[in-house]
């Protein structure tokens, strides 16, 4: 279908989702910015969702983010085909080359739902009449693995989510947090490197929930899947998710990193939704620093200060590694504020942080030196920036 | 103001219509008829003679056997036996086989053309609007009615009999399948869908499973429906229980009558129990 060398797992292409008889009506009123209210109106079609782009990476956790019939699963659903796109393009990677879903024939579509893209549902959808090792290979059985192959497979995937002691019982002899583990088992044993995820944990308990979102992330080292996760709990989004996207009214407005997202909101309704996240969640010692080029030099040599104050001074070789620090006019050590604990007794001492380090850390680390600046140090040891207390009190009121 | 009278007056000839219809078929189609006529006769009239040829105590236990196999329930087991032994010594035994061969061929039957076009109408909205009047019909249309017409056209015996009871039967399980395939719940289907399921492992692996309990459910009802068809069966000629029961009514006959309705009442019992098959099991 196309030769161009394949960038990206999943993209989406201007994708427009119509639900209704009047399609061509409602297209040309979409072309024109209508709103989804005037498009039921005039037409009585359901404007699902826009002018959706979006491209995935391969391996990373892109998040559908937005309030309840804002298109996130109409987009999702989009991938494997369950919502047919009225205009527009969702190319699926598939091997060395991107298939667009759109617009192959049933038996590629019927390919890529066996082998290249799995789901995971909100209310589980288990089936059953069948045991839970039976779900899991429901998917395996499907494309004709043979009995054998698929009992292995099976073994392995209910090992790798806890479960092997219930393969024989049925769905609803287990807990809803296990039934949505055999949920995940039976999208993984079909070993596709892409999984749909609607809202897979909103039907438990917070507990199970925060639980189940560990292990996913503590899976996802492992498996590196390529996953499309819609939520509508933005502290899930921010904790599971690479990438973000917001959705309103069946248009991304947003899509960035969790922090960008908290940093700069790019309007009212992305505003509204992060107003209620406490800030320490998401960022980290690289988005409040201040670059080691707008530090103010302290003198020859390669000093700087890292702080407004000037209480704190760096010597930098060329290098870019710390080769002398100071403290208010004494040498001072330089410490990593992981190990807050084991202080140097002794000769007065600054703490350094990774720039992925939580801002909470760092927090902590300045309080314990009476507010003296924290160091950033990549993972070279290379000096990058600095933060001393301004920087953190704008970070944490979100003015930059 | 005066069409009014005269429209009314004028008949429409539905009855000369409808027997023009079958003038037509018998003429032309006669030995169509004819020959599922003797072919239905000989099939059922020999699985009789089959099971009449084994000792009724033998037939009981086995049947009780198969009690217990399908329910796992030694009361139930039990309970047919004694309900069995109970028409035996009525002397009922050879209506009851009798009648037991016609229900459940007639239940077969129903169920052999029920289950394919309930799910043919739950996939096909257009066709369920057309089968909806014609089940109806098939429902609401008093039995003495069609009687005439497979009268004439497959003439006295058990065959008129099974046909009938079909036709009386046979919309249980279309209803119940349509029933149950489209109840299916939604994400079920979708989960199919997303593993890449065919149309066909959709109905085999979700949809059919899934609609088994109502499917079931029909199939109970199909031969309760064909067991209350059993006396107009006898007036059209088909062997059984009917039989002493259409006599009883002819004679006055009180004790005769006793006898076979409650050899009736023990069999719909005994086949209720044993048919609920897959029933309230799991889900
Ligand atoms: N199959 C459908 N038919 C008609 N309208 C639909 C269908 N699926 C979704 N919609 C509508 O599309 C809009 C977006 O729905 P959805 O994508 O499910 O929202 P979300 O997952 O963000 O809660 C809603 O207004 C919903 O009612
Ligand atoms: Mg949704």
């Amino acid at each position: 279908m196309t030769s161009a060398p394949v960038t990206h797992a999943v993209e989406f292409k201007d994708v427009d989702i119509v639900f209704g008889e009047e399609q061509r009506r409602a297209l040309a009123m979409i072309d024109q910015g209508a709103s989804r209210e005037q498009i039921l109106r005039e037409t009585g079609a359901v404007l699902g969702c826009a002018g959706a782009s979006l491209a995935i990476a391969e391996g990373e956790i892109s998040v559908l983010m937005g309030l309840s019939g804002s298109g996130k699963s109409t987009l999702l659903r989009a991938v494997n085909l369950l919502n047919v796109p009225s205009r527009g393009t969702v190319m699926v990677k598939d091997g060395d080359r991107a298939v667009d879903v759109t617009a192959c024939d049933k038996a590629t579509l019927r390919r890529i739902r066996q082998e290249r893209v799995a789901m995971v549902f909100q209310q589980f959808a288990l089936l059953p009449w069948r045991t839970v090792a039976e779900n899991v290979g429901f998917g395996l059985e499907l494309a004709g693995v043979s009995a054998s192959e698929r009992k292995e497979r099976v073994a392995r995937q209910l090992q790798l989510v806890g479960l092997d002691q219930w393969a024989g019982k049925y769905a609803h002899e287990l807990s809803g947090g296990m039934q949505q583990r055999v949920g995940l088992a039976r999208a993984f044993a079909t070993e596709a490197p892409i999984l749909l995820m609607d809202e897979p944990f909103s039907a438990l308990d917070p507990l199970i929930r925060t639980k189940l979102q560990d292990e996913l992330l503590q899976l996802q080292k492992t498996l590196r899947k390529t996953i499309i996760f819609v939520s509508h709990d933005l502290e899930e989004a921010l904790k599971i998710g690479n990438r973000i996207s917001i959705m309103e009214g069946g248009r991304i407005v947003q899509t960035g990193a969790p922090e960008e997202i908290v940093l700069k909101p790019a309007n009212d309704y992305v505003r509204e939704f992060i107003s209620n996240v406490n800030p320490m969640s998401v960022l980290t010692a690289w988005n409040v620093m201040r670059d080691r080029r707008d530090l103010e030099p302290a003198g020859e040599d390669g000093w700087l200060w890292l702080d407004r104050r000037n209480t704190t001074r760096f010597k930098v070789g060329p290098d870019g590694l710390v080769v002398a620090a100071e403290r208010e006019g004494r040498p001072a050590a330089w410490v990593s504020c992981d190990d807050l604990d084991a202080l140097p007794a002794d000769a007065p001492f600054v703490f350094w942080a990774s720039p992925g380090t939580p801002l909470k850390t760092v927090m902590l680390a300045m309080h314990r030196s009476q507010t003296a600046p924290v160091a950033l140090l990549d993972d070279t040891s290379r000096f990058v920036g600095a933060i001393g207390i301004r920087d953190v009190l704008q970070g944490v009121l979100r003015r930059s | 103001m005066n069409w009014l009278p005269e429209i009314l007056s004028e008949k429409i000839p539905v009855g000369r219509w409808g027997k023009l219809f079958f003038d037509f078929l018998t003429a032309n189609f006669a030995w169509f008829f004819d020959s599922i006529a003797s072919a239905l006769s000989s099939v059922l009239g020999g699985a009789s003679a089959y099971l009449l040829m084994v000792p009724p105590l033998v037939l009981v236990i086995l049947i009780a056997a198969l009690a217990w196999f399908l329910q796992r329930s030694w009361k139930l087991a039990l309970g047919v036996a004694l309900g069995l032994l109970f028409i035996i010594n009525q002397g009922l035994w050879k209506e009851t086989i009798e009648t037991v061969v016609l229900v459940v061929s007639a239940a077969a039957a129903s169920m052999a053309i029920g289950v394919p076009v309930g799910i043919w109408a739950a996939h096909n909205p257009r066709v369920y609007h057309l089968l909806q009047p014609v089940l109806d019909l098939m429902q609401t249309m008093p039995t003495f009615v069609y009687l005439i017409p497979v009268l004439i056209l497959f003439g006295l015996g058990v065959a008129p009999g099974l046909i009938v009871t079909v036709i009386f039967a046979a919309p249980a399980p279309i209803r119940l399948t349509y029933l149950g395939i489209t109840s299916v719940p939604k994400p079920m289907l979708e989960a199919g869908e997303a593993f890449g399921a065919t149309r066909r492992q959709l109905l085999w692996k979700v949809e059919l499973p899934a609609a088994l309990p109502t499917i079931m459910a029909g199939l109970t009802q199909c031969i309760m429906l064909s067991l209350s068809m059993v006396v107009i069966a006898a007036l059209i000629g088909a062997n059984g229980l009917g039989k002493p029961v259409v006599r009883a009514l002819n004679s006055v006959n009180i004790p005769l009558g006793l006898e076979a309705g409650l050899a009736i009442v023990v069999l719909a019992i005994i086949l209720d129990r044993m048919s609920r098959i897959g029933g309230g099991v799991r889900r």
